[in-house]
């Protein structure tokens, strides 16, 4: 069985338009993998659509988890699983504080009849927090409620180090963050990484790949992905922007 | 031999257990008796019984007395008393008997301090006992009902506290069905004289979960000019049963008074609740939680009634649902004409986890004074879609995804209680109805 997230073929409509065709992605542990593409091409469908979101509708494909297909999976039962989502826009959950929140998360991952241990838990949370210069104090805070985006953002890799999950994806964790802020959020994903996860990162800046350095870059387009490269296709593509790639996808279509 | 709860041969066998009680207890018991026999059931057109479910209100198949379980299930319900073990004193009833008495201390006995059951308290305190006892007036609709508890009910806690007398740790009362079909009429009676601080906490539940109970509780608070009292109740009643609860509250000259009641037992459960404003400066707090699951019917009648001003009473109810539950909120404020300067609000949160949960909202004002600050307003949210994505995406099973959507819609009340261990209790009480 290979440890490795594995998107096979996979086409996703979102109330009757299909967004994602034929989609194919391979995300082993221990790489991380880049994701960029212009706006509306389906990235976050990916993201949503790999989690369980009820209103993306899989028209066909797998998706196997180590070997495993989750596509039968509940959405928790697919967290637990080890798949974890960084979202684009995180919801904000009135009255439940953060602390409460990790925790359940947490307590779900145990074995039934497993306590979850207080004083080891706001350890491990407080050590997270620090590394991710989130203040103490956050941990009352009802989930995202007034967060500004960074501190969303924030949050949401601040869970991701607190699950520990196989596999995350992250939507645009970099958009929204100042640059002392995606410093320490890079700082915080590049700990994170090894050889026990792999990591998705979406995006549409170069300029956050510079702090984690993707063993892989892919462009989407047009809900498939179209070209895959190393680092340096990043580089090329903030240069070049989109359009060169589109030349490229409907030359061969002119040329026959 | 069992009996029908309402039948003749119930309330003689009553009355021949109550032969050494004074004649005027016995009387006020034929009186009400009688009262109960007179006056009609509730009419789904009566405005105090709108939206109630008025054919599930059957006291036919209970039966009073009876302790079919004996000696041992007593035992095993005074070992499950255990709620609160800071306390100044402690009331245990199974089925309307007193299974134990803890008293208050010497030091709070020397002061002054009253702290029996019920029925001693009648035998010993007959000037306070026929000046409170039933003595407030029930409007909201019950009265049949409230006049049958006047009638059988024995078993309650009776606390007076004198004139500037403070208790620092709460009393606390627990009332026990046992077996089915059992009906119960507890009974709470607090007195606090001038300046006197108390709290009092009322835990009623069935010995088994999904019991058939009868219960008709009245709770009545006299809170005296300057005290401050403190009433809380969790009514964890079997999922079968037909439970009211009649709350009267007076306060007096700067009395404060908070209630708090936490309801997640019964089949049908209602709770009137009328807060008297009888002085000058009054502050009264009225809060309610429930959790209604499955098919229960939470049905909520509430008055606030302001006779003088400079006063303010803070009603807020707060009902999460699930399943098929329902939940009606009635409330009412009326400030009468001399009540100038008083403030009084009203608010009914529902939480609807589930599209198939109904919560009606019937909020109302009566205003004769003209310088007032009065609110009333009633909101229904469904739970939103993308906070529970959110949540299951993070690997929180749905249910507990709703606890905490729960916790956190309660947590302006119950992040507040003083007392930790009463809060705690009360947390896992509505963490079980998740389970
Ligand atoms: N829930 C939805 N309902 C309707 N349309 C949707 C929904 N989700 C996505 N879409 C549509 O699917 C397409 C792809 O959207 P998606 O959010 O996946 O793009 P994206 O690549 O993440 O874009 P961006 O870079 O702007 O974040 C868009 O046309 C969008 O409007
Ligand atoms: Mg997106």
């Amino acid at each position: 069985m290979k440890q490795q997230l594995e998107i096979k073929n996979l086409s996703v409509k979102v109330e009757e338009t299909e967004i994602l065709k034929d989609l194919n992605l391979t995300l082993p542990r221990g790489e991380v993998h880049a994701i960029m593409g212009p706006n509306g091409t389906g990235k976050s469908t990916l993201a949503k659509a790999l989690s369980g979101h009820p209103d993306y509708e899989i028209t066909s494909g797998e998706v196997l988890l180590d070997g495993e297909n989750i596509l039968e999976m509940e959405v928790d039962e697919r967290a637990r699983a080890g798949l974890f989502m960084a979202f684009q826009y995180p919801s904000e959950i009135p009255g439940v504080s953060i602390a409460n929140f990790i925790r359940a998360a947490r307590q779900a991952r145990l074995k039934e009849g497993e306590e979850l241990e207080a004083t080891q838990f706001y350890k491990a949370l407080y050590e997270k927090m620090d590394m991710l210069q989130i203040d103490r104090k956050f941990t009352s805070r009802a989930v995202n409620e007034g967060f500004s985006g960074g501190e969303k953002k924030r949050n949401e890799i601040l869970q991701m180090a607190m699950l520990e999950p196989k596999y995350a994806i992250m939507d645009e964790t970099d958009s929204g963050l100042d640059i002392d802020a995606l410093r320490i959020v890079s700082d915080g994903v590049n700990k994170l990484r090894g050889p026990e996860r792999g990591i998705l990162l979406i995006t549409h800046y170069q300029r956050i790949l510079d702090y984690i350095v993707p063993d892989h870059v892919h462009v989407m387009w047009n809900g498939r992905i179209v070209k895959s490269g190393g680092k340096e296709l990043a580089l090329e593509l903030e240069k070049k922007g989109y359009d060169w790639i589109k030349e490229e996808l409907t030359e061969p279509a002119a040329r026959a | 031999m069992k009996h029908e709860l309402t039948s003749r041969e119930t309330f003689d066998a009553y009355l021949a257990s109550q032969k050494d009680m004074p004649r005027w207890w016995l009387d006020l018991k034929r009186e009400s008796w009688d009262r109960f026999h007179d006056l009609p059931m509730p009419h789904r057109k009566d405005e105090n019984w709108r939206f109630a479910n008025i054919n599930g209100v059957d006291l036919g198949g209970f039966h009073f007395g009876q302790n079919p379980e004996g000696e041992a299930a007593e035992k095993d319900l005074l070992e499950r008393s255990e709620q609160v073990h800071q306390r100044a004193g402690r009331l245990v009833f199974a089925n309307d008997r007193l299974v134990h008495h803890e008293a208050v201390s010497q030091k709070l006995s020397d002061q002054g301090v009253i702290w029996l059951p019920l029925e001693q308290a009648v035998r010993k305190h007959e000037d306070l006992l026929r000046k409170h006892f039933m003595a407030q007036p029930i409007k909201l609709g019950s009265e049949k009902f409230s006049a049958l508890h006047g009638a059988l009910c024995s078993a309650g806690s009776f606390l007076y506290v004198p004139r500037g007398v403070e208790i620092d740790l709460p009393l606390v009362a627990c009332h026990w069905t046992n077996g089915p079909n059992s009906a119960v009429f507890p009974h709470t009676l607090v007195i606090a004289e001038d300046l006197a601080r108390v709290t009092l906490v009322d835990f009623f539940a069935s010995h088994q979960r999904h019991a058939r109970n009868y219960v008709c509780g009245v709770n009545d608070l006299y809170a005296g000019p300057g005290s401050r009292v403190t009433y809380i109740s969790a009514q964890n009643w079997g999922h079968d049963s037909l439970a009211f609860h009649l709350n009267s509250t007076q306060a007096f000259r700067e009395a404060y008074v908070t209630s708090l009641n936490v309801n997640v037992g019964g089949r049908q459960a209602r709770t009137e609740s009328h807060s008297q404003v009888l002085g000058e400066g009054a502050h009264t707090e009225m809060q309610s939680l429930t959790v209604a699951t499955g098919s229960q019917e939470f049905d909520q009648r509430t008055l606030q009634t302001h006779f003088k001003g400079h006063s303010v009473s803070d009603l807020l109810y707060k009902n999460a649902l699930l399943d098929d539950a329902r939940t009606i909120f009635s409330g009412l404020i009326k400030v009468e004409e001399e009540a100038q300067q008083t403030d009084a609000y009203q608010t009914n949160r529902n939480l609807l986890l589930s599209p198939t949960a109904e919560a009606n909202a019937l909020p109302g004002l009566e205003i004769l004074a003209n310088d007032v600050k009065c609110s009333h307003g009633a909101t229904s949210g469904q739970i939103d879609d993308a906070q529970l994505y959110y949540m299951l995406a993070r690997g929180i099973p749905e249910s507990v995804a709703k606890q905490l959507l729960v916790f956190g819609f309660f947590e302006d009340i119950l992040g507040k209680l003083e007392n930790e261990e009463i809060a705690e209790n009360l947390r896992s009480l509505i963490r079980a109805q998740f389970d």
